[in-house]
């Protein structure tokens, strides 16, 4: 199992201790020997094992163990339950409006900001794709809210969404048609459409340098056969660029898909009273990171919230899987 | 319409007129850009600096600046009054959020170069039966969202005794799958295999090898991974702030929750907080840009 090994002397073949042949110089080499199988035999794992101890202890094990909390009656605030609850916890789930209005919440949400990032995106890295003067300057610019904290932007759009003072419904104004200002925290449309947006904002700058990295690795001639078919720029986008990135259009998608299910902080601090993980006073922008959170955290009960957990990931492997299917057909990429 | 400064290649066919033929059949990223394209980009550039401009104007306004139509779109003079107020409030804790942050990140960061680094030299260079198998593990992992193991993760970290300490924040973020993966493609590309070779027939340990090969040879990926690694622990929040919230020393995003708390937020202190809690991450972008572009656009095209 050794690689071309040169150095040091094997001293296998020469007899170990014990068979004679003793002597301080020959138990030096021997011992180096053995430092040196150590070394290629065992060092690998070694440097391996930081990795997968830390990553079993604080991340495969919760994961697995979530499973076995939620078959318990974990209520942090009723210790007199049985410790096992079986499947209560699921079949609560089933009949549960909070759930079932965060679940559409989320799908609201994920649609509302996963097709406009992603088509943007697209957009914005075809124009990037071009001979850019100064174009690092350009790529670090659409970066810049990709290293902004969620929470501050998340706060800065609060502010820009509030219903009397807030500059959206001030540039919406001449458009707006009504007098009334739209109350963006009072109802499902308005209130997804306010959260969506902090999303794409976030994350349009970041997926258009994926697009463009995939981009840059087409081969040229590809086009060149294309010109021949008299394809415009935009048509090029379509019918070549697109469908040759496809790999990485299937990435983002199963990317923002297992975010996007798991959106948390823009709904919490969105609200005005954030503590509360209500997501607005009917829960009309509740996701199902934010219930977890407050089942778990508010209400103390962490068996039903790991309940819910698993629930959000079997629907996120589920909806991952359903997207990436969709998005290989419809971006007709090669077989 | 367009002003086109670069040289144009040599055309052979008879061309058809105008630019759009002109440029056919050329590749998009041999197309000098157009005025449009600048437009385009320049409004783009608008829209991403807009929020953080405006949260800087906000910062630095009274409460009267926030109740006007139109709305203020020029800074005030009130930020260090502002400011004041964040530090000086009795149950926030901003101060101590920010140092909080500090270290978390830093030791974070430097744990998952390491650590990481450590793992994926020995799967790019080291033979070890199992190694595919190891390999692909981690692979595997990357898609794991391990959030979804958060109540679990409360729990152990009752039964370590950790939560509303900095240590709960920290332990969960030591190692990560992408920074294993990103390593070894960088090191199987980066370190030759008979530099490897010939240090071993000079007798150097692995460890030796590592230290004074492998970490030279890799430090544009480490830089790379320490900035991407750096901006996403400091903006974490959901785990910080289930485990710190209600302590006395939380990270500087749960602070800025606790700022916005209560029944009635007052926007210029929130704002004025998340902008300082911002300035490091622009800091980090200005002078590592080129890094943290380089390091999105690698890991696009190698997954």
């Amino acid at each position: 199992m050794s690689t071309t090994r040169a150095a040091p002397p094997s001293p296998r073949s020469a007899p170990e201790r014990g068979t004679g042949g003793s002597g301080a110089d020959e138990r030096r080499l021997t011992w180096r020997n053995r430092l040196y199988r150590f070394d290629m035999r065992y060092m690998p794992y070694l440097m391996i094992a930081p990795f997968f101890l830390l990553f079993a202890v604080f991340g495969l094990f919760p994961l697995l163990f979530n499973g076995v909390v939620s078959l318990r009656n974990y209520e942090l605030d009723d210790p007199t339950l049985p410790y096992w609850a079986g499947f209560d916890n699921f079949a609560r789930l089933a009949g549960d409006e909070d759930f079932w209005n965060a679940l559409y919440n989320t799908f609201g949400i994920f649609l509302l900001s996963s097709l406009p990032q992603l088509l943007l995106a697209l957009v914005l890295a075809s124009l990037l794709n071009r001979r850019l003067r100064a174009q690092t300057w350009w790529r670090v610019g659409i970066l810049l809210p990709y290293v902004t904290p969620i929470v501050a932007s998340t706060m800065v759009f609060s502010v820009f969404f509030s219903r009397d003072f807030g500059m959206a419904n001030w540039l919406l104004g001449p458009f707006g048609g009504g007098d009334a200002p739209i109350d963006w925290r009072a109802d499902k449309l308005h209130s997804w459409i306010a959260v969506a947006t902090m999303v794409n904002w976030k994350w349009i700058g970041y997926n258009a340098l994926l697009y463009l990295a995939a981009m840059q690795s087409i081969p040229r001639d590809v086009y060149e056969a294309a010109a021949i078919d008299g394809a415009g720029p935009w048509k090029q986008l379509w019918r070549i660029t697109v469908p040759m990135i496809q790999p990485v259009v299937v990435f983002t998608v199963v990317l923002s898909t297992i975010g996007g299910l798991q959106l948390f902080t823009e709904p919490m601090l969105f609200d005005l009273n954030a503590q509360a993980a209500t997501g607005g006073p009917n829960g009309e922008w509740q996701t199902i990171a934010q219930l977890i959170y407050k089942v778990g955290w508010k209400d103390l009960n962490l068996g039903y919230a790991a309940a819910m957990s698993w629930a959000l990931f079997l629907i996120i492997l589920v909806v991952a899987g359903i997207n990436t299917w969709l998005t290989s057909r419809l971006s007709g990429g090669r077989k | 319409m367009s002003v086109d400064t670069a040289p144009r290649p040599v055309e052979q066919a008879p061309a058809p007129r105008g630019r759009r033929a002109r440029l056919m059949g050329r590749a998009p990223q041999d197309t000098p850009a157009g005025l449009g394209t600048y437009l385009l980009l320049a409004v783009t550039i608008l829209f991403s600096v807009f929020p953080l401009y405006w949260m800087f104007v906000i910062a630095t306004s009274d409460d009267e600046a926030l109740a006007k139509i139109p709305p203020a779109v020029v800074p005030g003079n009130q930020f260090l009054v502002n400011l004041e107020e964040v530090f000086s409030l009795q149950d926030v804790f901003f101060a101590a959020g920010l140092i909080n942050s500090f270290i978390v990140s830093t030791v974070v960061t430097a744990s998952v170069l390491f650590f990481c680094s450590l793992a994926g030299f020995a799967f790019a260079k080291l033979r070890f039966k199992g190694s595919g198998w190891l390999m692909l593990f981690v692979v595997l992992t990357l898609t794991v969202p391990n959030q979804l193991g958060i109540v679990a993760l409360y729990i152990v970290m009752g039964k370590l005794g950790w939560n509303g300490t900095l240590l709960a924040v920290i332990a969960p973020g030591l190692v990560t799958a992408f920074g294993v993966f990103y390593m070894r493609q960088f090191i199987v590309n980066s370190v030759p295999d008979e530099l490897v070779e010939s240090a071993r027939v000079d007798g150097a340990t692995t460890m030796r090898i590592y230290w004074s090969m492998v970490l030279p040879a890799i430090r544009p990926a480490l830089a790379v991974l320490g900035l991407l690694t750096f901006v996403a622990t400091w903006n974490d929040f959901q785990w910080p702030l289930i485990t710190l919230s209600g302590t006395d020393f939380p990270t500087s995003m749960v602070a800025i929750s606790d700022l916005a708390s209560g029944n009635y937020v007052i926007y210029r202190r929130v704002l004025a907080g998340a902008f300082v809690a911002t300035i490091p991450l622009l800091v980090m972008l200005f002078v590592g840009g080129r890094q943290i572009v380089r390091g999105i656009m690698e890991g696009a095209v190698k997954s």
